[in-house]
């Protein structure tokens, strides 16, 4: 017998992996990548590859040749990165914004920090915000769904839901909420936006397929929608002029994919339970705040953003129950 | 279906290889090695020389304390030396050696499988004779049982908690003994439950063995104020704390013991050594251990005589395997690895496992991602990540104020890490230094 080989409990692991993980995420959202591709056509298609091909060798050529570092692009987290950062995006946007974009989430919002696992903003949002303040005219221009007929140089442009909204809050004037498409086309993704938020079940088969083999847990998204849902509810119900009801809040813009796959970012938010649900109920908060008196129409990214720097704080603040702990 | 409320993790049982393999006694040694240290606590002093005659039950070392254990021959022949021996780990301990001559037993023990239900003895017996018959918790810690059964004054047991749950993965050995000794097992929660003065306890059992539940439900409508608890699958539920939790839904407070919230734990394998020692006289000689792993040639529960050298019981059954990477005393996730098999069986061996080298290696490890898994895993609720950042930073101080002592080493942390981050190796290191540190602060 050769020498046995001695090492410290446990011998046995789970076989989880990083991998695993983010393609679990990847998996999760090829149902809204489907609709994305129904809807806007060839433009989804080059934009996602483009932003994921650049994360992907801007990852592997910083590491390598800045940190000097393994690259650890097989951990699929550059893709993940690329793919999300694509979905934020207009499905039009010219090549080389989406090239500055992936640049900036992986050189500035990844790599710079020190790699995966280090960084304290999500990585595609920063990329995405980069290029909201950027590059304002391209970002906010966004095709109308037409499929596979429409260019993607030359797309016919739409106005999004939250744009109405905001001009409805604007003007204090709830008529102007007419010209907002019916609950079901939002609800299916047949509207204006960023090509990969548009369509609420398909995000949501993907969040739920992310709870079941347990990759996320409720908390984030949940605490989320349901602040939203409640603060737009107050609102409405309130009679604030203008207001839009809840229902429109919780399907339009980047909250279904900003809540289910920006938020739950592993690396970026809290790690109890507890501390999640304080950082939901933030992101929704300062989602509605923005979308009512911002200067934006939409809130999502800065909300994940602005908490991600929370993230530190409410981590030594929100410990997890101990066990045996009194009740006070 | 209850379980504990925090944390815990949910491995492969592979109980498969070794579930439902009948009890087997293990040959007599040639020569048996008895360690004197089998327990928590003092080691235990030796009574006999070289040259003395032993029998099978003869005391052969008295505890070295009041948190210790009695040490009985379990076999009977010729003392050839008091001397130290190495153990699986390549440490020294003191141990008597005995040349085995024939099985002679003491003749008061009584040998017969007949059930003996009737005891007429009190309390004060009762733990005398668990004390005499060197009895210690056979679930892993093997502190020694007696010392349990006397709560410090101020302190009154409420319900006998007990452990069938065997959580660890492989290991089968207490659930075959649930279904081979049940009746056994039985009149020794009567003798424990008479022993601490209560009517009631609770026999905690895992839903992967739905046999065993089945059977101790039907024996406990017999025995007044017994009950069973069949338990959702969940490891670390065989933990004290973690079981008594799942039981009763009482959480022991952090640094007390069981017997803050009224509880007193003992393992069935534990309570079946009660049974023979208070009804047939037999003192602690021999225990059912399983051994068990994928190539092994015959998986089974066997029972061993202390003593017996390990490589015999693993000769037994079928011997090591050619595939084999590493061997570990007890399960999967608590168990220790050996870096040898020559070392003798004694109360602490639940089991021995043999790894294929491919299930031997542990995965390179990468960055944490901070994906939390490890503190929704941890069953004590601490935050395993941030504990082996600070055990690697050499800071203390502050581990003990995250309640590192709380750890009980279940390893949830390091089983679920995406990362294959060695979380509990660094938790472990920091964990003793801070027990170091407690400890010299208490002595100023």
């Amino acid at each position: 017998m050769d020498k046995l080989i001695v090492s410290p409990a446990p011998h046995v692991h789970s076989s989880d992996s990083v991998r695993r993980n983010m393609l679990n995420v990847i998996i999760a959202l090829m149902p809204a990548y489907v609709v994305s591709m129904i809807a806007f056509g060839w433009g989804v298609i080059i934009t996602s590859a483009i932003s994921i091909v650049a994360c992907v060798l801007f990852e592997y050529l910083i590491a390598r040749f800045i940190l000097k570092q393994d690259a650890t692009i097989g951990d699929l987290s550059a893709v993940l990165t690329g793919l999300l950062l694509a979905f934020n995006l207009p499905c039009n946007l010219p090549w080389w914004i989406v090239l500055i974009g992936a640049f900036v989430a992986i050189a500035i919002g990844k790599m710079s920090f020190g790699g995966l696992g280090q960084n304290i903003f999500n990585p595609a949002l920063v990329g995405r915000v980069f290029l909201l303040i950027a590059f304002p005219v391209q970002m906010t221009t966004w095709p109308r769904p037409l499929g596979f007929a429409s260019s993607y140089l030359d797309a016919q442009t739409a106005a999004t839901p939250l744009a109405t909204m905001k001009n409805a809050l604007k003007a204090g004037d709830a008529s102007l909420l007419n010209e907002l498409p019916k609950l079901w086309d939002m609800a299916a993704g047949f509207i204006g936006g960023s090509f990969g938020e548009v369509s609420a079940i398909a995000l949501l088969v993907g969040g739920i397929y992310l709870l079941l083999t347990r990759t996320i847990t409720w908390h984030i998204p949940v605490s989320i929608l349901a602040t939203v849902a409640v603060v737009a509810g107050l609102m409405y119900w309130c009679g604030m002029p203008g207001a839009a009801s809840p229902e429109y809040h919780l399907l339009a813009g980047g909250l279904m994919l900003g809540a289910i796959f920006m938020a739950t970012d592993y690396v970026t938010s809290p790690m109890t339970a507890w501390g999640q649900i304080i950082y939901g109920i933030g992101i929704g908060f300062i989602v509605m705040v923005i979308r009512t008196w911002g200067a934006y129409p939409e809130g999502v990214s800065f909300a994940i953003l602005i908490m991600n720097g929370f993230t530190p704080i409410i981590n030594i603040y929100v410990r997890p129950k101990r066990f045996g702990e009194k009740k006070k | 279906m209850k379980t504990f409320r925090i944390g815990g993790v949910h491995p492969n049982d592979n109980k498969i290889y070794s579930a439902h393999k009948q009890i087997t006694e293990v040959p007599l040694p040639k020569k048996a090695v008895i360690p004197l240290v089998q327990h928590i606590g003092a080691p235990a002093k030796a009574l006999v020389v070289k040259g003395d005659k032993v029998k099978v039950g003869q005391l052969i070392a008295e505890a070295g304390g009041f948190v210790s254990a009695n040490i009985h021959s379990p076999v009977s022949g010729t003392v050839t030396k008091v001397d130290s021996t190495v153990d699986a780990w390549g440490l020294r301990m003191p141990a008597i050696f005995i040349d085995v001559e024939g099985d002679e037993w003491l003749p008061e023990i009584d040998r017969s499988n007949e059930l003996n239900t009737i005891c007429k003895l009190d309390a004060k017996e009762i733990i005398e004779k668990i004390k005499a018959a060197g009895i210690v918790g056979l679930g892993g810690a093997c502190f020694p049982t007696h010392v349990k059964l006397m709560p410090p004054p101020g302190k009154k047991a409420e319900v006998l908690v007990v452990n069938g749950v065997e959580c660890e993965p492989y290991l089968t050995c207490d659930h075959q003994l649930m279904l081979e000794k049940g009746e056994e097992i039985m009149v020794g929660i009567q003798i424990l439950m008479r022993a601490l003065d209560i009517k009631k306890a609770v026999i905690g059992i895992e839903n992967n063995k739905t046999d065993a539940i089945k059977l101790m439900q039907k024996l406990s409508s017999r025995y007044l104020g017994v009950s069973v608890e069949p338990l959702k699958l969940r490891y670390p539920q065989g933990g004290e704390k973690q079981l008594i939790d799942a039981c009763i839904s009482r959480q022991v407070p952090s640094g007390t013991l069981p017997i803050e919230v009224g509880a007193v734990v003992d393992n069935v394998a534990t309570i079946f050594a009660v049974y023979e020692a208070v009804q047939k006289n037999k003192p602690l000689i021999s225990r059912v251990m399983t051994v068990t792993g994928k190539d092994v040639k015959n998986p089974g529960n066997y029972s061993v005589r202390f003593g017996t050298p390990l490589s015999e019981v693993l000769e037994f059954a079928g011997g090591i395997p050619q595939s084999t990477g590493k061997i570990i005393g007890g399960g999967p996730m608590m168990g220790r690895a050996m870096n040898n098999v020559d070392m003798p069986t004694n109360k602490r061996v639940s089991g021995v496992l043999m790894l294929t080298k491919e299930e031997s290696c542990r995965k390179e490890p990468s960055a944490c991602i901070r994906c939390a898994k490890c503190v929704s895993a941890c069953p004590m609720g601490l935050e395993p990540y941030l504990l082996s950042k600070l055990a690697a930073l050499s800071r203390f101080d502050e581990m003990e104020k995250h309640n590192v002592m709380d750890c009980i080493d279940c390893g949830c942390c390091q089983f679920t890490c995406p990362s294959n981050r060695p979380l509990l190796d660094y938790i472990r290191m920091g964990k003793a230094q801070v027990g170091a540190n407690i400890r010299a602060r208490a002595q100023k």
